[in-house]
């Protein structure tokens, strides 16, 4: 990866109605980067996304790809985006073949030109060639969506939301996939509402309610996980987390598989000394120093951090 | 457990589609009060059987008692004695809040003074005390599914299906979710659910795994960590589905 800045996002916001979807982001994307947009829904990702693909147009605020304006130079722009829409959009009436010649030809390219960069995703369609599109499984449609979206070779590669609803394995092989795209020299923004995605990134912007809360590598927002973090376990995990709530020492406290994260209020408080305590009504329980996730820290810049 | 009470009974669940079995004779028991997690890779044949449970889809053979209703010859009854919500579709978009609730009431049967105080009670169960009259495309996505669960639930069912409600809601919104869930089991009613989040698997009581139509692992998500030797049930769900990765 080198440090050229390709996407250059100033001041952009967009409205719908009485939604503010978008509130002044800016960020800047270096070229070959692998690009994590990580919110929830409604938080501005696909917005975004459309506004960068030449969609639709901000209410102001503007944004260059590679130099180019998304406003003014949009033709030129939608010859070298790959965008693949979080609906699946390929014609469900033809089949995988059909689909895939019928995008190449439409960017005037040729599929045997640039077949080498979609082959090892191609190869698991290749024995339903034949099949319409509305025949496959959902994990086929997305490998064929991806096909789709690549096979004019472009520079950037938009996915938005490609792995919602896909099961943690699947998920896990798209993001290989996409690793190897990487190393083709594209620039690839993704989005997704799975916390546990955005280690796969260079880099991620963590966004909520149409603002980009932080922009960093994963590894580092991690790091600068402010507090001291503790999962406490215990098999009465409901008792527990009802009793932690309460408990004027606990700063924060979140479920997290069969542990509950917690930080504390006081951080000079010995943590043996709380455990002990606890453990008086809860006789199972142990507390353990660990470290913070990308979801904690995404808890944490939250609104709801603090408990009321 | 909660209870020995069985309200899903499953023997020998088998669905064909044509030459394809989506269900290879699945049997299972789900019990009162449980929170039950259904989980599979994508295609592993979830949804034909949650269809099935639902009494929207006919079994091409065994044995299935849901509430007490046989799925194949009573599945009109099973309706009437379970709730269901999905990420994809859960409550009408173009109608208000309180618009959404007297509908559900008036399709469960609930008359007019029940429709009444169970608006009340929900408004201050899901937090949206001033929004009643605001149209559901207005609602963010979290206050939607919140509330989309209290109206599956609305009747008392017996069951809730619930298939991946928190896909996309916020990390905050999700475990308040999942705080719901738990006082409908205290309550009583059984929570039969799928999820993607391998973290929300470590929530239930009991998890089963499908892979290629049939149910490969069941047991709670402690033993399951304890059988297959790992710390998580993430590790658990690739070990099974996809043991060639680790």
């Amino acid at each position: 990866m080198n440090n050229e800045i390709y996407i250059h996002i100033d001041k952009i916001s967009k409205s719908y109605g009485n939604v503010q979807a978008l509130d002044q982001i800016s960020l800047d994307i270096k070229k070959n980067e692998l690009f994590g947009f990580i919110g929830p829904d409604g938080a501005g990702k696909t917005s975004l996304f459309r506004i960068l693909t030449t969609l639709i147009l901000p209410n102001s605020g503007n944004a260059t790809i590679d130099g180019y304006d998304t406003v003014k130079d949009y033709k030129m722009l939608r010859k070298n985006i790959g965008y693949m829409p979080g609906k699946f959009s390929l014609y469900q009436d033809l089949t995988v073949e059909e689909n895939l010649n019928f995008f190449a030809s439409v960017f005037g390219a040729k599929l045997k030109d640039n077949y080498y960069l979609i082959e090892s995703i191609y190869k698991h369609l290749e024995p339903f060639k034949k099949r319409r599109a509305a025949k496959l499984s959902g994990g086929m449609k997305q490998k064929l969506a991806l096909c789709c979206a690549l096979i004019h070779k472009p520079d950037l590669l938009v996915l938005d939301e490609p792995t919602t609803g896909v099961d943690a394995v699947s998920r896990y092989e798209f993001w290989i996939m996409l690793k190897n795209l990487r190393e083709n020299g594209i620039t690839i923004l993704v989005s997704t509402p799975y916390m546990d995605e955005a280690s796969l990134c260079d880099r991620v912007a963590l966004m909520q309610n149409g603002k980009i809360m932080i922009v960093d590598t994963p590894q580092a927002i991690v790091a600068n996980y402010p507090y001291k973090l503790f999962a406490a376990k215990s098999i009465h995990k409901s008792d527990l987390i009802s009793l932690l709530e309460i408990d004027p020492r606990i700063r924060s406290a979140f479920a997290f598989g069969e542990t509950i994260h917690i930080t504390l209020a006081n951080e000079k408080l010995p943590i043996t000394q709380l455990e002990s305590d606890l453990k008086l009504k809860i006789t199972d329980l142990t507390i353990q120093a660990t470290e913070a996730n990308i979801e904690d820290c995404f808890l944490m810049m939250g609104t709801n951090y603090e408990k009321s | 457990m909660k209870s020995h009470n069985k309200v899903i009974e499953v023997e020998n669940l088998v669905k064909r589609f044509g030459d394809f079995t989506a269900n290879d004779n699945l049997t299972f028991d789900v019990y009162e009060g449980e929170v039950f997690g259904f989980l599979g890779a994508n295609g592993a044949g979830k949804t034909t059987a949650m269809r099935i449970l639902c009494g929207l889809s006919r079994p091409t053979s065994g044995k299935i008692l849901v509430a007490g209703w046989d799925a194949a010859t009573h599945p009109e009854d099973i309706k009437k004695n379970i709730g269901y919500m999905s990420q994809k579709f859960s409550l009408y978009e173009d109608m208000t809040v309180k618009e959404n609730i007297r509908f559900y009431g008036g399709i469960y049967g609930l008359s007019r003074n029940e429709v009444k105080t169970k608006i009340t009670e929900m408004i201050e169960k899901v937090g949206i005390g001033g929004l009643e009259n605001k149209l559901i495309r207005e609602l963010p996505i979290g206050w939607k599914q919140k509330l989309a669960f209290a109206v599956a639930i609305f009747h008392d069912p017996k069951i809730v299906f619930l298939d991946e409600p928190t896909g996309g809601v916020d990390p905050f919104t999700r475990r308040q979710f999942w705080s719901m869930i738990y006082d409908a089991a205290k309550s009583g009613i059984t929570v039969f659910v799928t999820t993607h989040y391998m973290d929300e698997a470590e929530y239930c009581d009991r998890v089963s795994i499908m892979d290629e139509g049939k149910i490969v692992a069941l047991d709670t998500p402690e033993n399951l960590k304890k059988m297959y030797g790992v710390s998580t049930m993430n590790d658990v769900f690739i070990k099974i589905v996809r043991p060639e990765l680790i």
